[in-house]
């Protein structure tokens, strides 16, 4: 009995999945399995001597893992959707100066820089975000095809949108900063809000939504291209625009400051960059917007193409103010909305049920219930207070700043509940 | 018998193993908890636990969720196992598969699989709707979690309480009967308080498990619950935050105190009979009525319990499955995907739980045979430091872990111990070791010392005697516990999320989670989620066997 034991033991020994004596590139990224799998075999057909090592996390939980790590023992590459991620790794000393790569590959797309400008990372694949739908579920539901945000927040729509949580993911921060960049802060709460109470759920992941789409859970969701397009074109029955209130933004990849074997890593992101690893994006099941220019010639005919001022965006996104106020942003959002969902579905469905009822009759009940429900409980002028961003930005350690942030989020948590709350008393009076 | 010096030392190397790999995480979690930072104790943390409004209502949902499953499961399975016990019954071997079904899935594939069926847009509804214009919001919220977890987690109260009911003697039926009782209240009255200890202990383990559950929330994106908001704290705030510990602090507490309270519930009064499971009551049996109810009730449960089955192997075969009730076009496809990409994942999760699972019956039997077969003092500590282990969730392990040994270096240039695989041999080996060594007590139980010293009388010495008659003896209670914590390990995910920093070391339970999160990872994630359900039903299916070869020397050898 023993001695196959011990022989299976040092069978299993023997193929331990331990690296090679090779360099090896581990990236910590975001992106799904279709686009690291496809990077991951090219790299080493071409540089067979290196191993690609995919370390999946989302972006927030990247970065806490990259912080945690020790320089020298450190991943090698950090290639994600969200600039700020990376702001927030550059100034945490994290990442290496690597400057500009593939000269072919332009300065700006519209008005932001592709690469940053201080050299810490790189432009690798440029992303819009969208509205997608499911055009089963549309037409089962009667719902018309959406075209821009401002679209999502008539009551038609009630109950059949989806939209991510930004405190869990990076693309859906980007898209609700964008709003906010491109409304303004009062406007772009109003249109947010009013998305988020027609919507079936804020789901946990990104992911959640275009899968809630593909599968018919949801009918429309906000969601970055790539979701959209990839699944459209492998043949799910899904739809994808962008909306004129839309920023393109690239897609990052960087170097990490004290990586283990800092050149392997290098000719990753070199590789990303060249005219071969650009044309990967262009696969059906990733459908990414490349940065090099050259390489959308080869795309198929339709592809759609920033360069070639076929999406209009009409944002000019300052990822400054939305790395100063990130922290004031996502804990808003979360207190507001995602962990008071139900009441926020309530309010407006309340609203809905008033104005029906009254027949587009004016009534300042109603007005009252929707100002209620459509103003965020942190005005502009307190969203810049810096004592209100140094306090989120405190060290999480310290008990007494995360009692103090604890008070405040409690304070708008309390008041986003009492505001749904009176506001379904006042829809539900409305005369 | 004198206490050999080597099984001194055995027992101070498990103490130790069980101190490291178990307490000291869990203290660290404990006590991050309680710190301010500073070195100093505080509440502070709690107080701010407290005062988050979100905190307080996760809390009750947790409890809400896991009661009303606790309360929906009972339902289920009172009826099911009252029937296979009691009364002459065709059906028993189809409440067995039952009983076992649910647990060879991982309950968050199985919440991947429920909403295609039962979801907003799912099969049932599409019908519904068409059918009669409404809709069921069954998978809505908490609704589809405590629906998932039910299905999930019924057969634990199933099997226990059938397992009670059968050790009942039947005298004391036959005397209830005698003096009139019958029917309800014959059940009410006499045979459910004798089966009570069975029926809090399974009711009190399905408490904990969804208590602590983070798959299933997760996947059906319910976010206002403690075990999800402990990991989100956790995984974007960082492992410096201190009302993620807090949450585990609650966890433990909860766990070890529903497991306490079974406890002191079956202690507290004698449910000892005089003899037990002596004569097998004779079956009752059932009036045509009763059998058409009977075989209705179980073939509805059954319909229900394969749905997330069925679901996931219709999804592995699918190419497109959006907004109609069966998939469209049918492929292969996903299987040749997972087979050509995923290897290395099912190579994982064969490596770390074999080796988890061999480390698991090589400790059960060396604590077994220390608690039952030496006077060595403090003995019972432990059996109770591995029941402890029972009642850790596995994110509260999983974030110990993490904090206690960040920065430690594995010998040999093996790099740092969080992120090698070894890591999921320890977190997997001490989270089932209990199901090892509750198997290995049981078989060695059933050996009677005689028969040691019988070989210790032919001059067997002591390690001989081990060797050569106690453990090939427990052979079948061994390999029954080798399977239990394998296919328990295969299935697990909590820990798992956390604890996996690469692809290439990740088991299947994580590559079914990441290729879920892909436009076109549904299908490859589904046909890998049929092949982690092929395997562990083929392994419950050799421990099943297993247990029933050993059953008949129970009588013999043991009492």
């Amino acid at each position: 009995m023993k001695t196959p034991a011990i022989r299976a033991l040092a069978l299993a020994l023997a193929c331990l999945p331990f690296a090679a004596a090779a360099d090896t590139v581990t990236v910590v990224t975001s992106f799904p399995k279709e686009i690291t799998t496809a990077y991951k075999k090219a790299y080493e057909a071409k540089y067979p001597q290196d191993k690609v090592e995919i370390l999946n996390k989302n972006t927030a939980a990247g970065i806490a893992y990259v912080r945690e790590q020790a320089a020298g023992t450190r991943p090698e590459v950090f290639w994600a959707s969200a600039p700020d991620a990376f702001e927030v790794l550059s100034s945490s000393k994290l990442l290496a100066k690597i400057g500009p790569g593939n000269p072919a590959i332009p300065a700006k797309v519209g008005n932001y820089p592709v690469n940053d400008p201080e050299g810490y990372y790189r432009g690798q694949a440029l992303a819009g975000y969208g509205l997608m739908w499911n055009t089963r579920y549309v037409k089962a539901n009667n719902l018309p095809e959406p075209k821009e945000w401002a679209d999502l927040v008539k009551p038609v729509y009630f109950g059949h949108l989806a939209i991510s949580s930004p405190s869990r993911s990076g693309t859906t921060h980007l898209t609700v900063e964008t709003i906010l960049q491109g409304e303004g802060w009062t406007k772009g709460w109003e249109q947010l809000l009013a998305i988020c109470g027609n919507s079936a759920a804020i789901t946990e992941r990104s992911f959640g939504v275009p899968d809630g789409v593909n599968n018919g859970q949801f009918g429309i969701g906000l969601v970055i291209d790539f979701f959209g397009l990839a699944a459209k074109n492998s043949g799910m029955p899904v739809e994808f625009v962008y909306p004129s209130v839309t920023a393109i933004v690239p897609a990052n990849i960087a170097l990490i400051d004290g990586a283990k074997s800092k050149d392997a890593g290098m000719r990753f992101i070199e590789f990303t960059l060249s005219e071969e690893g650009q044309m990967l994006l262009l696969q059906k099941e990733i459908s990414r917007l490349p940065v090099l220019p050259s390489v959308y010639a080869k795309a198929p005919a339709g592809y759609p193409n920033p360069f070639g001022g076929k999406i209009q965006a009409k944002v000019n996104f300052d990822s400054n103010l939305s790395e100063s106020r990130y922290y004031v942003v996502v804990s808003l959002f979360d207190q507001q909305v995602t962990f008071r969902h139900k009441e926020l579905v309530a309010a407006m469905k309340a609203i809905y049920d008033a104005e029906k009822r009254l027949g587009g009759k004016k009534s300042a009940q109603l007005d009252e219930a929707r100002k209620l429900v459509l103003t965020p409980v942190v005005d502009e002028k307190q969203a810049a207070d810096p004592k209100l961003l140094a306090l989120f930005k405190a060290k999480k350690t310290d008990a007494e700043a995360s009692k103090a942030k604890a008070k405040v989020e409690e304070e708008w948590a309390a008041r986003a509940k009492a505001n749904y709350a009176r506001a379904v008393e006042l829809a539900n009076n409305a005369k | 018998m004198r206490t050999h010096p080597g099984i001194v030392a055995i027992a101070l190397a498990i103490a130790a193993f069980l101190v490291a790999f178990l307490v000291i995480p869990v203290v660290a979690v404990v006590y991050t908890a309680f710190s301010d930072g500073h070195g100093g104790f505080t509440l502070a943390h709690f107080a701010a636990f407290h005062e988050i409004s979100l905190m307080r209502e996760s809390f009750a949902n947790s409890l809400y969720v896991a009661g009303m499953t606790v309360g929906l499961g009972t339902l289920i399975a009172v009826p099911l196992a009252y029937l296979t016990v009691r009364f002459q019954f065709r059906g028993a071997i189809l409440v067995q598969t039952l009983g076992v079904l649910p647990l060879v899935m991982p309950a968050f594939v199985g919440a991947a699989a429920m909403q295609l069926l039962f979801g907003r847009s799912g099969s049932v509804n599409l019908i519904l709707k068409d059918a009669f214009g409404v809709t069921l919001p069954l998978m809505e919220g908490l609704n589809g979690v405590i629906f998932v977890e039910t299905l999930h987690y019924f057969p634990f109260i199933l099997l226990n309480l059938s397992a009670a009911l059968a050790n009942i003697d039947s005298s004391m039926e036959e005397a209830a009967q005698n003096l009139g009782a019958s029917g309800w209240r014959l059940f009410r009255k006499v045979v459910f308080p004798l089966a009570m200890p069975g029926y809090v202990a399974g009711a009190s383990l399905v408490f904990i498990k969804v208590f602590d559950d983070l798959g299933t929330p997760l996947v059906l994106n319910v976010t206002n619950m403690l075990a999800p908001q402990a990991y989100l704290r956790v995984t974007s705030i960082g492992l410096e935050d201190p009302i993620g510990y807090v949450i585990c602090v609650i966890l433990v507490a909860f766990s070890i105190g529903a497991m306490g309270g079974s406890w002191w519930f079956v202690k507290r009064r004698d449910y000892a009979l005089v003899s037990r499971g002596g004569v097998q009551a004779p079956r009752r049996r059932l009036t045509p009525w009763q059998a058409l109810l009977a075989y209705g009730w179980i073939a509805g449960m059954l319909l229900l319990v394969l749905s997330p089955h069925l679901g996931i192997l219709l999804l592995s075969i699918s190419k497109v499955w959006s907004f109609t009730v069966l998939p469209e076009q049918l492929t292969l496809a996903h299987y040749a995907t997972v087979f050509t990409e995923s290897k290395q994942m099912i190579w994982n999760t064969f490596l770390y739980c074999g080796l988890a699972a061999l480390l698991d019956v090589a400790l059960g039997t060396a604590i077994a045979y220390i608690v039952l077969r030496t006077k060595l003092p403090g003995r019972q500590l432990l059996d109770h430091l591995v029941t402890i282990a029972l009642a850790m969730p596995g994110l509260v392990l999983g974030i110990g872990y993490l904090r206690t040994f960040k920065g430690v270096e594995l010998p040999f240039g093996g790099g740092a111990l969080t992120a090698s695989w070894v890591i999921f041999v320890l977190a997997y080996a001490v989270r089932r070791l209990p199901y090892a060594l509750r198997s290995c007590m049981a078989a060695l139980t059933q050996v009677h010392p005689a028969l040691e010293e019988a070989a210790e009388n032919l001059g067997a010495g002591r390690w001989n005697t081990i060797r050569r008659v106690v453990i090939p003896l427990m052979m079948g209670g061994i390999l029954a516990g080798f399977v239990t914590s394998f296919i328990t390990a295969a299935a697990e995910i909590s820990e798992t999320i956390l604890l996996t920093s690469r692809e290439s070391m990740a088991p299947m339970s994580y590559g079914i989670y990441l290729y879920f999160q892909s436009v076109l990872g549904r299908g490859p994630g589904a046909a890998l989620g049929v092949i982690a359900v092929a395997l562990v039903a083929f392994g419950t299916y050799v421990s099943h066997r297993l247990v029933a070869a050993r059953s008949p020397h129970q009588s013999g050898g043991g009492q």
